[in-house]
């Protein structure tokens, strides 16, 4: 299997040639998936937005449909792809294995995402994202979305195949680097995640083609959405791990603690995925005890280990910073660190935003109880464009900045775009998804084309607070799709007028990672001497769980006050 | 590193430096809590009377 | 070295973890075993629990309930804005009631009485449903096949909407119920 190795002068990851060509694809595949995912949120946010009112019925549930098919499917299935190989081939500095069958994965999910846009398109698939039976899609629809989970399902057999590989060709030495063992976990929940597609949407295309007679809603339901949520999780684990790449690419930055991010990670492995019973907590069919557990991910453990990363991220920054010198007061190695770097300026804007709106809203969402006050309102995707669209999409933006240079060797175009768009797209869609979860808090229900409720047979009229939430939504969310077709323009443009940048050495051998780096000494020094203090983001994580305790216990102050229910 | 020198490597990193069992443990957790279990509840739903 | 590195201690688990890590870890761990009791004490204490009473049911035999339920404990019918009669129904104090979600409506109107306890059945005749009752925001999904019967008690009285909030098709924004609370 002849292949060759690149060592990219700048940054000195070393890419082999397979490998950076899929990875090449997956992303630019990503890319496109986003353009039609963010015209369609243009669309969505216009008939939403009460003032506007741009489409008809028909054609806004046919449009948010496809949104919620080309974002949280095919733009971040195929950008994790990217991931995936990245933190395996690249980081471990080894081939991937069975490129060929990479490629038959790629084009799997190429052709699925198509034919089930395709179903969409023809309008006969409204069924949403979560295409709840009994109502049917065109068998097509459930098609394309099988075949993008086979080729998902292949790409991560892949990643482990080349962890084999790394492994057997000793191209690293001890343990996995921290970024790879992040993506693993991202590997093993998308494994759980895409068997549990399977297991539910083989059986339901069948019954669009009238092979089998009925499946069960509430089953469905449970099953969906070991595949709708734990796609999330996915994410969660990916973008976590970016933060982790971010820093270290950065600031030089090192874990704070290999055995606390490491073990944290592991408890997203064991109890991250149970989390899908979040969206089943006001469901008739499934018992108290098993949403209790399930919905706190076994007691709450993995929003520990999201409160771990959340620590250990800035922590390491801030250790970095400290050790350059910016050791004056509580912050001044915020203050003096890199803002006008897209990658670093979207990373802290993904971590703050994901901590404080996504983490929060979500387990406050995912308490049994409190579930009722806003199961299916607008607070869903509030909370979730918290977490998918500021956690990940901007990590995944933010990282694309790094990754132009090295791994497609083109210079950004228009620094000061660069510059400015984090800011512009991770604060408007921070504010959209706090004035969605606003109108949800009022009742106001997602996946819903009229609030005026037109045609209705009785009246009823929504506070007028709402109907000024749904107007922000309409406005912040017009900025966010601005700030996303902007990093579109900025990607696309570099990728074709960017000025060429050498590509680095080219050899037909991996260079193994140096020794020096890794295990040079035996014994298990404690690097006392590297320990640096670091009260900054002590203050930080402590203004994380103030506002969290406090907006935890207003929803059971709320709760308490609507109708008794037993 | 040699392979003799995995005798001092304690329990939690060999877990973690484990990928198939993390694999397994992290298809299995999910398997057996949301899934089976869930399953089992539906199934236990009586028939309206 | 660095996050993208092998770890450069060997035996990193042996690594010892900083006080302030740990002080950390142990908030967070506390924290999380509070939010878990809390979900726990207030299925024991708490006033607003979903209940768990449910059966497999069918379309058919939901609805002959409800039209059983409707014909015994009609009060009146009211003209709806669309020309239709629809039937309002007081449900006996302490009493089971029926509520049917269907293509696009809910039916029939209920009737219940501030303080008193009520036992009503929910249950869709076609598609998921989404019963959200507003302005109160309550939300609880509506399955074909179950038969999920709620114990409600008004706390205030007026004029209630129920809005259907799980996507059910074209007709969806016209779903819309009414409950009086006298």
């Amino acid at each position: 299997m002849a292949t060759t190795y690149r060592t990219c002068p700048s940054s000195g990851l070393q890419f082999e040639n397979n490998a950076e060509k899929l990875m090449r694809w997956h992303a630019v595949a990503g890319v496109l998936w986003l353009l039609v995912g963010g015209i369609t949120a243009l669309l969505v946010i216009l008939t939403r937005w009460p003032a506007i009112k741009l489409l008809p019925a028909d054609e806004f549930y046919l449009i948010l449909t496809a949104h919620g098919i080309d974002m949280i499917i095919l733009w971040i299935l195929h950008f994790e792809m990217a991931v995936l190989f990245f933190a395996s081939s690249t980081l471990l500095r080894c081939r991937l294995a069975t490129p060929k069958l990479a490629w038959l994965g790629f084009w799997l999910m190429v052709i699925g995402g198509i034919v089930c846009n395709v179903a969409i398109f023809q309008g006969g698939s409204s069924v949403m994202f979560t295409s709840y039976v009994p109502m049917q899609a065109a068998p097509h629809f459930y098609l394309g979305i099988i075949l993008v989970a086979v080729g998902a399902l292949i790409g991560t057999g892949i990643f482990f195949a080349t962890l084999v590989v790394a492994k057997k060709d000793k191209t690293y030495q001890g343990s996995l680097p921290l970024v790879t063992f992040g993506a693993m976990t991202a590997a093993i929940i998308a494994t759980f995640t895409i068997l549990s597609g399977a297991a539910i949407l083989i059986p339901t295309f069948f019954w669009s083609m009238g092979w089998i007679k009925e499946i069960d809603a509430q089953l469905y339901r449970m099953v969906w959405w070991g595949l709708g949520h734990s796609s999330q999780q996915i994410n969660v684990a990916a973008h976590v791990s970016i933060w982790y790449l971010t820093a270290a690419v950065v600031f030089g930055a090192k874990p704070l603690s290999e055995k606390v991010s490491r073990f944290a990670f592991l408890l997203y492995i064991l109890f991250l995925q149970l989390a899908s019973a979040h969206h089943l907590l006001s469901d008739p069919g499934m018992s108290s005890e098993w949403k209790v557990l399930n919905t706190s991910y076994f007691m709450y453990f993995a929003v520990m280990a999201s409160m771990i990363h959340g620590f250990t991220v800035p922590g390491a920054i801030e250790a970095a910073q400290r050790k350059k010198g910016y050791t004056n007061g509580l912050f001044e190695w915020l203050r003096k660190a890199p803002w006008g770097n897209p990658a670093f300026s979207g990373m802290f804007i993904s971590l703050v935003g994901f901590g404080f709106l996504g983490g929060i809203s979500g387990v406050v969402l995912g308490t049994e109880q409190i579930n009722m006050l806003m199961h299916n309102t607008f607070y869903v995707p509030g909370h979730f464009h918290t977490t998918v669209v500021v956690g990940t999409t901007l990590a995944f933006m933010s990282i694309t900045y790094i990754l132009v240079p090295t791994l497609f060797r083109r210079e950004m175009i228009l620094p000061k775009l660069c510059q400015i768009q984090p800011y512009l797209y991770g604060i408007s869609m921070s504010v959209l998804g706090l004035v969605m979860m606003g109108a949800g808090t009022l009742g106001v229900s997602r996946r819903h084309w009229d609030m005026a409720f037109s045609g209705a047979p009785f009246q009823y009229e929504w506070p007028g607070a709402a109907y000024l939430m749904m107007g922000l939504t309409g406005v912040f969310g017009v900025i966010a799709v601005v700030g996303g077709g902007l990093w579109i323009l900025l990607v696309v443009g570099s990728l074709l007028f960017g000025k060429k940048l050498n590509g680095g050495k080219v050899s037909d051998k991996p260079t193994p990672i140096p020794l020096d780096t890794t295990a040079a000494s035996a014994t298990a020094h404690t690097d006392k001497d590297d320990h640096v203090a670091v009260p900054g983001t002590v203050v930080l994580a402590l203004l994380l769980l103030v506002t969290f305790v406090l907006y935890y216990f207003v929803n059971w102050k709320y709760l308490s006050e609507v109708w008794l229910l037993s | 590193m040699a392979e003799n020198d995995d005798d001092d490597v304690p329990f939690m990193q060999k877990l973690l430096d484990n990928n198939f069992l993390l694999l397994f443990l992290g298809v299995a957790s999910p398997g057996l809590l949301y899934i089976l279990w869930g399953i089992i509840d539906i199934m236990n739903v009586p028939l309206a009377k | 070295m660095s996050a993208i590195l092998p770890p450069s201690n060997r035996l990193w688990w042996k690594q010892p973890i900083d006080k302030v890590e740990w002080a950390w870890i142990g908030i967070a761990f506390v924290w999380g075993m509070i939010m878990f009791v809390m979900m726990v004490y207030w299925h024991v204490f708490g006033k607003q629990n979903l209940s768990n009473e449910v059966y497999k049911t069918t379309p058919e035999m939901f609805a002959a309930k409800a039209e059983k339920f409707i014909a015994e404990n009609t009060l009146r019918t009211e003209t709806d804005l669309n020309g239709q009669q629809v039937p309002v129904v007081k449900i006996p104090p302490g009493g089971d009631g029926f509520l049917i979600a269907r293509l696009w409506n809910w039916y029939p109107i209920l009737e219940l009485e501030k303080g008193q306890t009520y036992k009503i059945h929910l249950s869709s005749m076609d598609y998921l449903h989404g019963f959200s009752l507003q302005p109160v925001n309550i939300n609880i999904e509506v399955i074909p096949g179950y038969e999920h019967v709620v114990r409600m008690t008004p706390t205030k009285s007026g004029t209630y909407a129920i809005v259907c909030n799980e996507y059910c098709g074209i007709g969806h924004h016209t779903m819309l119920g009414r409950i009086y609370v006298k």
